[in-house]
């Protein structure tokens, strides 16, 4: 009836209005993105103030680019990521499809499943670091008792990765079960059970109806565990602060080292802004699939 | 049909035990923390699962160390970092709730331009690089006296607690039926009290759930006061690094303070365990 007049500004105003003051701070979240992309066009070191101002362009990027350890750095900032959100995904898959039966066992547990999440992940690996730690540790007196050889986990370059993925695991897998078991709770039970009646064997029911019907659950553990174990920091900074050598730095610990430890801030930046790129597109498009699988899921 | 029967019995089995087995490597690293805690320094080096418990760990970084020899710090500075994670904790929770819940209302409920890449914003801070931000905040809040200070940390700790608290409100203020406030429209009342006394009351249990979760992410948070706090706002989880790093280790004395650091969080998540699976996921999955 009134679809063509246009109503009075402070009707049209208003959500920008109720919004105000977290527009606000996403101002002030905003200021120093921006200050971050200007100084990483310049020469700052905190040691020399005046550098501010001078201007050397894209150097900086170029500098990263073709620094020596770049390479390695981006495969291990990649491995780190990709290694920990894949075995977050299947033990969570599997340890959600145990915790949906009916079963005492999984009563009991469900409860606890979030713990090692809620403990700070600064603690959490400072724990693994002293279970791991040579004489007072309990990992390696394990290992002797099942007959295994003792490991120097994240204190030689060999299973630096190891153990820091291993702490990731623990600490995230909850994540993935939480999340899958939450959408394996919400199916229809009727596919099922036709699929039981058929006499459908478990393969047959998990690949054509679990696994499509569970796909935006399974994208929305990506989009989380993928980029924040991208950007991860606290459990390899705490467990050996990049090292040994440089066997853990990634772009985040790169970033620290360069723009924070050495103060050459205009040189640890392009690490940390080339990360956001990454994450950036990388979350865009998961968050694409996740509405194109969500509306698929739908169909069934 | 008796080897159906034996296969199903034996699937079973399996399963419990697999799933057993993920549990104890789960809580086991939980359950030695709380071991380790109570064990004596010697008992740390002679012992494994049995020993005599005691409590001096607790009560030296409670209330100070009465062996401490000279130049051995004694940490019994542990409470004042515990106020100091409550304090930039609770004020960064505070602040997101102001600005947040009517943010996620506008958002839920007005159709406006631009609101999805609004609402991107607010979740790609979640998604951002720490660093990108601390590198310039380094210096800002030096140039603004904010380094080292509450102020400073709860600022910068709304990139941690805003984007939940906005994605997820927003899904449960989407959960409710425009019709309510349409039919309290025709009543007559003004838009903001609909919102105060139906909207608000309506999705409280979530409200509260979110918040809480909030609270637990910026408590454990610790990149932010590594890099821009001091001695001043010094939080439990970057102090945690100071009982090893030194130049004894005092494992301990640290398993000690973690135990004390993870309680509020451990009762917290038993506390919102129904809204545990939306908090986590942003509103994405409802649980």
């Amino acid at each position: 009836m009134e679809e063509n007049i246009r109503p009075p500004l402070a009707v049209r105003a208003r959500p920008w209005l109720i919004a105000l003051p977290a527009l606000l701070v996403l101002i002030g979240i905003l200021y120093p993105f921006l200050t971050a992309i200007y100084y990483s066009l310049t020469a700052y070191a905190f040691n020399r103030p005046g550098s501010v101002d001078t201007f050397v362009g894209l150097r900086n990027y170029t500098r990263m680019f073709t620094h020596e350890d770049f390479l390695y750095s981006t495969y291990i900032t990649f491995a780190y990521a990709l290694l920990s959100t894949g075995i977050q995904l299947s033990i969570g898959l599997i340890v959600a499809m145990l915790l949906n039966r009916d079963s005492r066992l999984a009563k009991i547990f469900t409860p606890t499943l979030i713990f090692p999440m809620m403990i700070a992940p600064v603690i959490g690996t400072l724990i693994w670091k002293m279970m791991m730690q040579p004489s007072v540790g309990i990992l390696n007196p394990m290992l002797n008792a099942v007959g295994l050889p003792s490991l120097q986990w994240a204190a030689v370059p060999e299973t630096a990765l190891f153990s820091v993925v291993l702490v990731d695991v623990w600490m995230f897998t909850p994540f993935a079960a939480l999340i899958l078991l939450a959408g394996l709770r919400s199916f229809p039970s009727a596919p099922f059970e036709a699929a039981r009646v058929d006499g459908a064997s478990f393969w047959f029911t998990f690949r054509n109806l679990t696994l499509p019907m569970l796909t935006p659950f399974i994208i929305i553990v990506v989009v989380f565990r993928l980029m924040d174990s991208l950007k991860m920091f606290d459990i390899i900074f705490a467990m050996t602060e990049g090292g040994p050598g440089n066997t853990l730095m990634t772009y985040q610990l790169t970033a620290y080292r360069t723009g924070i430890q050495f103060q050459r801030l205009a040189q640890g930046l392009p690490y940390a802004i080339l990360l956001y790129i990454i994450i950036y597109i990388t979350s865009m498009y998961l968050i694409k699939a996740w509405g194109r699988a969500q509306r698929r899921a739908a169909g069934y | 049909m008796q080897s159906k029967v034996t296969s199903n019995r034996l699937a079973a089995i399996l399963s419990d035990g697999f799933l057993a087995l993920y549990f104890i490597f789960a809580l086991f690293p939980i359950l030695w923390m709380l071991l380790v805690s109570l064990k004596s320094g010697e008992q740390l080096f002679t012992t494994q699962f049995i020993f005599t418990p005691t409590l001096e760990n607790y009560q030296a970084i409670l209330f100070g160390d009465p062996r401490a020899a000279a130049g051995v710090v004694a940490r019994q500075e542990f409470p004042k970092y515990f106020m100091n994670s409550l304090i930039v904790s609770s004020g960064a929770v505070i602040v997101s709730l102001l600005v947040g819940v009517p943010a996620a209302y506008a958002l839920a409920r007005y159709k406006f331009k631009g609101k999805e890449d609004l609402a991107f914003t607010f979740l790609s801070f979640r998604f951002a690089p720490e660093l990108v931000v601390i590198i310039p905040l380094s210096v800002i809040y030096r140039q603004l006296g904010l380094y080292d200070t509450y102020w400073g940390i709860i600022w910068v700790y709304q990139l941690v607690t805003l984007p939940l608290l906005i994605w997820v409100l927003r899904s449960y203020f989407e959960d409710i039926s425009p019709d309510i406030e349409q039919a309290a429209m025709i009543d007559g009342y003004p838009w903001w009290r609909i919102f105060w006394l139906i909207l608000l009351p309506l999705v409280r249990p979530g409200l509260a759930a979110a918040a809480l979760l909030a609270f637990v992410f910026a408590w454990n948070n610790f990149i932010f006061p590594l890099v821009l706090g001091g001695s001043n706002v010094q939080t439990v989880t970057v102090s945690a690094l100071g009982y090893i790093s030194s130049a004894q280790a005092f494992f301990n004395r640290m398993a000690a303070a973690s135990v004390l650091a993870s309680i509020p969080q451990i009762i917290l998540a038993l506390s919102i365990q129904r809204y545990l699976i939306r908090g986590l996921s942003f509103g994405a999955v409802k649980g």
